[in-house]
């Protein structure tokens, strides 16, 4: 056999986060005071993962040659949106390192969206992680490690890959909730999220151990091959691991019935951490569902759809019903984000093989929207806090709007978008899924679901009173806006879902050809 | 004389199952958790290297260097949350983790 020097350059993306974390090792273990250096280099590393993400595998000379045409200046900005779109879903798949890795559009969104949901969030968070004394060195190096899992869990192209880049994401999670340890409620929630997400791997090890028993491959390209001839190919010990491998996943999504972890780490996680796992974490786990069920297991979808499906409704019934009884706002968010994800696998279970997969449009559409929900909710959260007040109990929003009406305005947008109120971003989300369980055939689903997120949107609004109609408490503290950059971005961020509500066109467009590039059989 | 793929596959699932019930069984020591999920994870183990041996596949028994290695991994996280969370509360019992409900 005749070793051949792989194709390093797909892999850029991660090489860059990677040099970055290593060399931060060394930096964090021969400098005492380290944050501040830190907090930069790991904003310049997200930055260019994202950036060489977004745009390896396409010619600039393509944008250029499209901007050109595209006539003079005001119809350049009238069709920006449209070239973007076309320049960012025109890479092709590439196969590499034996095939343990790939590249697709998909991906490389999702990378880049992590990348930036993750930057933003160290933003949002440094003046709270200051406060608290925890933002070591080690805790700006551990993000970039969970980055890095996300990264190669979404490049993954084989079940190998897919558990590495998952225990790299896992592993520094779990120390990332313990990372402020004086505190009994972080390590109790981080003891938790350890023994079940240990659980989850287990499960998701059994079941690919058992896919590997019946198709004597871990590739995912081979996996498609070995499902299509069925002949070989033990279907009872497939399906027997596909169980095990959906339960895996829906524990990483965090839908009922793999739910329990979510409010407890949600509630006892430094709010900034929450915020990551909120957002970084979730795009993991969805990219996880694309790599293993849309492209490895696609042969089985008639199994795992039905699934699907059903942890979907139920988390949505569960996580609007149980949201109500919440008091305190971190773990309500908890409950809607499980709700979220609940959509997100209608949308993935409602695929209709003659519709070119857009319902995967559709539920890539509402989790790059969740997570910029998410990260203008927990940024107005992590703003209103200050040294020994953590602002998570839904009684500290009371009044916020005399304290301090612009950060109540971008709440009240963060609320409306999460309820699905109309002309927020939210609402086109919840629509598209919708359309797609709809055309699916699944008729009562989508009623069901429907009618649980109005029960849903009583909690969502709840918020918006208590912060406009209610009188704040005696002692409430005003909320500062942190530094000029931070504030600037959370408002555009909490703008932009306002924006996106009015005009979802192009973002739907890019998924729709974001899928179509990387999914399409 | 080799033994059937079916025995040893049995044996992996009895293990799994051993580490399953143990994780949601167990209510006295977090120790006893640790040991359970390091039982499952090495029922996977087994798994794979059985699947590998009979398929004459090598990419099962490479898998199983990076489960082992990942799992040392894990158990060092694990121990070392135990450690921090016995010295803000003075016990490892699972019941007394119940500071967090709603």
């Amino acid at each position: 056999m005749e070793f051949q020097i792989p194709n390093f350059l797909p892999a850029l993306p991660e090489i860059v986060v990677a040099v970055f974390a290593l060399l931060g090792l060394l930096f964090v273990a021969l400098q005492r005071k380290s944050e501040g250096s830190a907090f930069w280099m790991a904003q310049l590393a997200l930055w260019s993962g994202a950036f060489f993400s977004l745009c390896l595998g396409r010619s600039p000379a393509d944008l250029f040659e499209a901007l050109r045409s595209a006539g003079s200046g005001f119809e350049v900005l009238r069709n920006l949106g449209e070239i973007l779109v076309v320049w960012v879903g025109s890479s092709e798949s590439t196969w590499t390192f034996s095939q343990l890795y790939q590249t697709d559009a998909l991906g490389e969104l999702l990378k880049a969206a992590a990348c930036m949901a993750v930057a933003l969030g160290l933003i949002y968070g440094r003046r709270y992680m200051r406060e608290r004394k925890l933002d070591s060195g080690e805790y700006y190096l551990l993000v970039l490690f969970a980055t890095l899992g996300v990264m190669v869990l979404a490049s993954a192209g084989s079940l190998l890959t897919i558990y590495i880049g998952l225990e790299l994401l896992s592993l520094s999670s779990y120390a990332l909730v313990a990372i402020n340890r004086n505190e009994l409620r972080s390590t109790e929630a981080a003891m938790k999220y350890f023994v079940l997400g240990a659980l989850a791997s287990g499960l998701l090890l059994y079941g690919m151990s058992m896919i590997y028993g019946a198709t004597q491959t871990l590739v995912l390209l081979d996996l498609i091959h070995a499902m299509d001839q069925a002949a070989g190919v033990n279907q009872t010990v497939l399906l027997f691991g596909l169980v095990f491998v959906v339960a895996g996943v829906a524990f990483k999504l965090g839908v009922a019935p793999f739910h329990m972890w979510v409010p407890d780490v949600y509630e006892g996680a430094p709010s900034s951490i929450t915020l990551f796992l909120a957002s970084a974490s979730k795009i993991a786990a969805f990219v996880m569902a694309c790599r293993l069920l849309a492209q490895g297991l696609w042969g089985l979808i008639e199994h795992w759809k039905l699934m699907l499906l059903l942890a979907g409704i139920a988390s949505i019934m569960l996580g609007n019903l149980a949201g109500i009884a919440q008091t305190n706002f971190k773990r309500m968010l908890a409950y809607s984000g499980i709700s979220h994800m609940g959509f997100l696998l209608l949308g993935f279970a409602s695929s209709l093989p003659e519709l070119t997969r857009n319902a995967y449009s559709a539920s890539l559409f509402y989790m790059l929207t969740y997570v910029l929900t998410t990260l203008a909710a927990f940024g107005i959260l992590l703003l209103m806090t200050r040294e020994g007040y953590e602002a998570e109990q839904l009684d500290d929003f009371r009044g916020l709007n005399q304290r301090s009406p612009w950060w109540a305005a971008m709440m009240a947008i963060a609320m409306f978008s999460m309820a699905g109120i109309p002309f927020f971003v939210g609402f086109f989300a919840k629509f598209f899924v919708l359309q797609a369980v709809w055309q699916a055939g699944y008729t009562y689903v989508a009623v069901l679901a429907v009618l649980m997120s109005l029960i849903g949107a009583f909690f969502y609004l709840r918020v918006v009173k208590l912060m406009y109609f209610d009188a704040p408490a005696a002692d409430a503290p005003a909320v500062n806006a942190g530094c000029r950059l931070s504030g600037g971005l959370l408002s555009a961020n909490a703008l932009a879902l306002g924006l996106l509500g009015l005009f979802p066109g192009v973002l739907l467009q890019l998924c729709v050809v974001v899928v179509q590039a990387s999914l399409a059989p | 004389m080799m033994v059937p793929l079916s025995h040893v596959l049995t044996l992996g699932a009895i293990l799994f199952s051993l580490g399953v019930v143990g994780i949601f069984l167990n209510r006295k020591n977090l120790i006893v958790l640790l040991m359970a999920i390091e039982l499952m994870l090495l029922a996977v183990n087994i798994n794979f290297v059985a699947f590998s041996t009979y398929h004459g596949d090598a990419a099962g028994q490479i898998f199983v260097f990076f489960i082992l290695t990942v799992a040392a991994a894990e158990s060092a996280i694990g121990l070392a949350i135990l450690v921090v969370l016995f010295r803000k509360l003075q016990s490892i019992h699972v019941d007394d983790l119940d500071g967090l409900k709603g």
